[in-house]
């Protein structure tokens, strides 16, 4: 069986020495999306287009104003005392964000009977307006806050600032809420993903396109032997993928990496053998690239999007859930994420290493015992 | 070779129908028959490649069923889709399918260098496949089908879109191999191919149609005389023929007429005396040899007549 698999391997691996491009083909586009991802796959928000209708021309609505811009997180783009400008101004884009400041808001602000402020959110990027709505918030509990102190100082004959809760928020394993490093993991497994699933479909349907796999198969060569052989290479391409952009995520984006590499590279193992084992599983059903790519792109970028990559999964449709219990990015992204900034070991991560094993296996069972049946049709 | 009754239904479809062939050692057995014939089902069922829906085959002693690793073990196999790999080298595939076949390495520089030299690419070892033309492709694909010495040979329309003085040579080699005892099925659709074999298996919708070699066929396969006649007009001289008694078949062949005639019934000057009778007339009559392509067609039209009847 060895001297066989030997064979096989020395084969693909002149191969891809022939090709030239194939290095190029492979790291290129993996680096290049990689840096694309890492700058553009963030929830943060930054310098929001806000218009301002200030109706009150106070030193109060002005001080809220200027703790708005203090932020950073808005640029006053438009400063205006006509309604309808301000409408026009988020109607037409040049405003995501209105804040309409009313008549008598420092007076109310005084006199302690709540100062009304009014916001207009342009809901059409709902994921940008909830951001903004977030961090407007927040600016306004300062604010209230800032003049509550202010007064209570001005104010002798109060005893100290009213009842209250303080909230203190201290985030674990990632202090500053960076996204980055939420992100930076996660791109890591899903761009492993894509690309090994389809160059193991591929290199595999090619050979059936070309002709050569009915050549192999009516020689002695075994299922088993044929199909390591093919997926091998995938699998260790894979392993060099995963290992540059980690590379790339702690050296360049100084993500933390507090785990243990071991475990990581236990993870990505099993990872990589449930990945490469479906490729070959797609394979199976695929005669033609075409048909290799049309499954693929049914497969694999669902697997993308419901695999808690961007979106929560506990928030997705309960049937959408259970699917992505057969997802293995699903598994790996809780495992890279958890070594990189957590640092847990397997006591933690054992169930989803055996989910992801015991995917690997099915799938490999599968497609072993497909191999023949599919060369019938 | 032997194969008895060996069926292969796809879902409703039968592409093979209860096939009985046996093939002798160092016997060069073409397969002749219109596409879709169930010709490469046959042979894909004799490789071991997909398993018979009903019947059983030895391949040189193993059951193509149950025992088809043993089978591949005792095989070369070569197909019209065309399969060395041609980012790789001459060598590079040699080596290659000598290391899946298990070629010893104390016999692999003999073995390479026979292949080598049966493709006629002496020296280029080192060049690509993908850059060899059409008629050297084939002939190194025979080689790497052999490298392993198999006593069976199954080719499966090996020369199909190769040249006509490449597709010769390529039938040397074969011919080449049968003398050293290798047993080969060869499945073709070019006629001129047919009269190179041992024997011959016609097979239509996935019957066994007929099967002998190509003397016999011609002398057979038609079930009576050809006759060929010059004869004017040519149209009403097959009209007036077609139907009569001891007239087995009567066609328009280039500007002449072929006849199929009953000897026992119809000689040739009774033929021509029924024609002139008939106003028509006749320039020349004499015998003519049958091509194999007219007994393929005859056999293949009688067959499908006789399926309808029945």
């Amino acid at each position: 069986m060895l001297a066989r698999l030997r064979v096989m391997l020395v084969k693909e691996l002149l191969q891809l020495r022939r090709d030239r491009s194939a290095m190029l083909r492979l790291i290129v586009p993996l680096v290049v999306q990689m840096l694309m991802f890492g700058y553009a796959a963030t929830f943060t928000v930054h310098h929001v287009a806000t218009a301002v209708l200030d109706l009150d021309h106070s030193s109060a609505s002005r001080d809220l104003v200027s703790h708005f811009v203090a932020s950073g997180r808005f640029d006053v783009v438009d400063r205006t005392t006509d309604e309808n400008r301000l409408r026009n101004d988020v109607a037409h884009d040049v405003a995501v964000i209105g804040i309409v400041l009313h008549a008598g808001f420092q007076r109310h602000l005084q006199d302690g009977g709540g100062a009304p402020l009014q916001v207009i959110v342009d809901g059409t990027n709902s994921n940008t307006a909830l951001i903004a709505l977030g961090y407007i918030g927040q600016i306004v509990a300062r604010f209230s806050a800032d003049q509550a102190a202010a007064l209570a100082g001005s104010a002798e004959n109060r005893s100290g600032p009213g009842p209250g809760v303080a909230l203190q928020v201290v985030p674990w394993f990632n202090q500053g809420l960076e996204d980055t490093w939420f992100f930076i993991p996660g791109i890591i497994g899903s761009l492993t993903l894509l690309q090994i699933v389809s160059l193991t479909a591929f290199a595999i349907v090619r050979e059936r396109e070309v002709g050569t796999l009915e050549q192999i198969l009516v020689s002695p060569i075994s299922a088993v032997e044929f199909v390591l052989g093919k997926t091998l290479p995938s699998f260790l391409i894979g392993l060099g993928d995963i290992a540059l952009v980690c590379a790339i995520g702690i050296l360049w984006f100084h993500v933390p990496f507090v785990g243990d590499p071991l475990v990581l590279l236990a993870g990505s193992m099993l990872f990589l053998l449930a990945t490469v084992s479906m490729g070959l599983l797609l394979s199976t059903y695929s005669h033609t690239q075409q048909q290799a790519f049309a499954l693929n792109f049914f497969f694999v970028n669902p697997f993308f999007i419901l695999s808690g990559f961007a979106f929560p999964i506990a928030a997705m449709p309960r049937v959408l859930q259970w699917f992505t219990l057969i997802n293995p990015l699903r598994y790996f992204l809780v495992v890279i994420r958890a070594v990189f900034l957590k640092g847990v070991g397997f006591s933690v991560l054992w169930p989803e290493f055996a989910a992801m094993a015991a995917l690997a296996l099915v799938m490999l069972a599968a497609s072993v015992s497909r191999f023949r049946a599919s060369m019938t049709t | 070779m032997i194969a008895e009754s060996l069926s292969k239904r796809f879902g409703d479809f039968t592409a093979v129908d209860q096939l009985s062939l046996r093939i002798g050692r160092g016997e060069v057995m073409g397969f002749i028959g219109p596409n879709g014939a169930g010709k490469s089902t046959t042979i894909r069922m004799l490789c071991g490649l997909i398993p018979p829906s009903g019947g059983r085959a030895t391949v040189a002693g193993f059951d193509v069923g149950r025992e088809s690793q043993r089978v591949r073990e005792h095989i070369g196999y070569m197909s019209q889709k065309f399969s060395l790999y041609s980012d790789l080298t001459v060598g590079e595939n040699l080596r290659f399918f000598a290391g899946i076949y298990r070629v010893p390495t104390k016999e692999l520089g003999p073995r390479m260098r026979y292949a080598v030299s049966m493709a006629g690419l002496e020296g280029q070892q080192d060049t690509l496949v993908g850059t060899l033309a059409g008629g050297w492709k084939q002939r190194l694909a025979l080689g790497c089908a052999i490298l392993h010495r198999p006593p069976v040979l199954f080719l499966d329309e090996p020369t199909s879109g190769v040249e006509p003085e490449a597709r010769r040579r390529f039938w040397d080699l074969i011919h080449d191999l049968a003398a050293e005892g290798v047993t080969t099925l060869v499945s073709t659709h070019y006629m001129d191919e047919a009269e190179y074999c041992n024997r011959i298996a016609l097979i239509d919708r996935g019957r066994l149609v007929a099967i002998g070699s190509p003397g016999e066929l011609r002398e057979r396969g038609l079930g009576g005389a050809l006759y060929e006649l010059a004869c004017r007009p040519l149209g009403a001289a097959v009209e007036a023929l077609q139907g009569q008694s001891g007239v087995l078949e009567a066609a328009i062949f280039g500007d002449r007429m072929h006849v199929v005639a009953d000897p026992a019934m119809l000689g040739l000057p009774a033929l021509v005396e029924r024609l002139r009778a008939g106003g028509i007339e006749v320039d020349a009559a004499g015998p003519a040899p049958p091509s194999l392509e007219d007994v393929f067609v005859h056999l293949v039209a009688r067959g499908r007549d006789r399926r309808i009847t029945s």
